[in-house]
């Protein structure tokens, strides 16, 4: 049901194809240029075509990897107090927020991934999409997204619970999201953070999520590590979501809808 | 079919006076205040009864509303409803009743309203046999066939408000509660609403347990009402000796207006009703 209401806000869906493409073009761009001018540093063991392979994809699919993806409505029905009646429903409340928020991603995803993806691959080198390497390498990048959405989902399913508790659709993702993007290493890059920071961060989830797939994709992580850090997103998902559920259900209990 | 005995709940709800010299007090000590909702709240309905359970705002209806449906847990005090304690077996007991909450939606706002519909249908597991036979009487008691497939962002209040009757029946519950059913409607909505409820109720047998602060709705409905004032029951009977006992000329109780008691309207009734309680 939510997937279809994704699919439905058209307006929305070419806005946003068009914002990410010219993202997508100026990131490339932007990290051309640097390579270039003999910026090896930055690029974490990505050459050219690599790079804009690697930005094509985060724009085409940014709906499933970002994590600042909020369902206005559902926050709105908790923001008023109204969390408790979705347990009018003979459902379990937390997969069906699951759900929810899945579909919502893979909506935003379906619209907008094929427009970016297939002029992206029509562009002159060194801009376009390039395959990737092997066979293999397609698959990880396949599979591993999929983990990673699961996994991004059963995440930021606890922003929601928060919300739940606060009763403030804004302030836990204010909070959640510099934490997030700091252990994902989308502030700096996690190989230039102190040793001691990146082994904790190594074992953290966040970074499973955003640039895994991505650099699965053009064999910058060969395909035999892959099953390795496809079992730690998988036992990241199996940890999450029972946490999630046990939190929700103790948070919509004592959630006191308001009103006599 | 629905045994309430002696609930009890209280919330904790914060005080704080206005000014940013208590908004700073309230961070490191906040003031917080116990607020009995339901002190001891008992009674019984049978099968088939149609039951306004009415009181001025704040007095608990909700609360007890919400603990009937199973989403709310009291402090103590036991309920039953047919057999089961809503809270503990919730989604078997939210599986077999009907909720119509006036304030809020359960259609999805910007899909068609089929859509909702057959989301409803999934969630109670409705056999497709069934759910094709309940729509097709629902669409036809409550006249939806023009706007089934209209989003209900697009719909009026009006038109909304029976999508919500006939989603909280698709399937088929024999207890429903409706919590200001018909708040906002025009007079044709409303009369079509109120006929509808009595024909489920008398076709169908669908015990109702009735929210609102209209009491033309009530008198319309209603046998029987349970008035609930400052969290505790003060009358459970006949909603017409209610009425009769307001009206006497020889009651003592303060009146809101000048005219004589004997020919008090409905409202003016009710009010003299609640402050002759002491909780208007």
């Amino acid at each position: 049901m939510r997937f279809v209401r994704g699919l439905s806000y058209r307006a929305s869906a070419i806005a946003g194809v068009a914002t990410q493409f010219f993202f997508g073009l100026v990131f490339v761009m932007v990290f051309q240029a640097f390579a270039r001018s003999g910026g090896d540093s930055i690029r974490a063991g990505l050459d050219n075509t690599q790079i804009a392979s690697y930005v094509w994809l985060q724009q085409a699919f940014l709906a499933l990897i970002m994590m600042w993806y909020r369902d206005r409505e559902l926050l709105s029905t908790i923001a008023s107090g109204d969390a408790a009646y979705e347990l009018c429903r003979p459902v379990d409340a937390y997969f069906f927020w699951y759900a929810r928020l899945l579909a919502g991603r893979l909506a935003g995803a379906a619209l907008r991934c094929l427009p970016i993806l297939a002029v992206a691959a029509l562009l002159p080198e060194p801009y376009r999409l390039c395959a990737p390497p092997s066979l293999a390498s397609g698959l990880c990048f396949v599979l591993c997204m999929a983990l990673g959405v699961f996994l991004i989902v059963a995440i930021t399913i606890f922003a929601y619970i928060l919300t739940v508790l606060t009763l403030s659709p804004t302030a836990p993702f204010i909070f959640l999201t510099p934490v997030y993007e700091f252990a994902a290493g989308m502030v700096i890059p996690l190989p230039f953070m102190p040793d001691a920071l990146q082994k904790i961060l190594y074992y953290l989830p966040f970074r499973l999520c955003v640039d895994l797939p991505l650099r699965m994709y053009s064999g910058a992580i060969a395909a035999v590590d892959a099953p390795g850090l496809l079992l730690r997103q998988a036992i990241w998902i199996v940890l999450l979501v029972p946490l999630g559920r046990l939190a929700l259900n103790r948070a919509l209990r004592g959630a006191q809808a308001v009103g006599g | 079919m629905i045994t309430v005995d002696n609930l009890r709940k209280s919330y904790l709800a914060r005080r704080r006076s206005s000014g940013p010299g208590q908004a700073l007090l309230s961070l490191v000590k906040p003031n917080r205040e116990r607020i009995e909702a339901l002190k001891g709240v008992s009674f019984s309905i049978e099968e088939g009864e149609v039951v306004g359970y009415i009181g001025p705002n704040g007095a608990g209806k909700s609360t007890t509303i919400k603990i009937m449906c199973g989403i709310l847990e009291p402090d103590s005090g036991a309920c039953l409803i047919k057999g089961r304690v809503p809270w503990k077996d919730r989604k078997t007991h939210v599986a077999g009743i009907g909720v119509v909450f006036g304030q809020r939606s359960q259609l999805w706002w910007d899909v068609p309203v089929l859509d909702s519909f057959e989301l409803l249908r999934d969630i109670y597991k409705v056999p497709g046999k069934d759910y094709a036979e309940s729509l097709e009487e629902l669409v036809a008691a409550l006249d939806l066939s023009s706007f089934l497939d209209m989003p209900a962002r697009s719909l009026s209040l009006g038109q909304r408000m029976r999508c919500e009757m006939a989603a909280s029946l698709l399937h088929r519950p024999d207890l429903l509660f409706l919590d200001e059913p018909t708040i906002g409607l025009d007079a044709v909505s409303k009369l079509a609403v109120r006929a509808f409820i009595e024909r489920m109720n008398r076709e169908r047998g669908v015990t109702v347990i009735l929210t609102t602060h209209d009491v033309h709705d009530i008198e319309a409905l209603a046998k029987r009402v349970i008035l609930i004032g400052k969290g505790e029951i003060l009358y459970d009977g006949a909603f017409d000796a209610l009425m009769s006992r307001a009206r006497d000329p020889s009651s003592a109780s303060a009146l809101q207006s000048e005219a004589p008691r004997a020919s008090l309207n409905l409202e003016e009734a009710m009010a003299a009703v609640y402050g002759e309680m002491g909780i208007a």
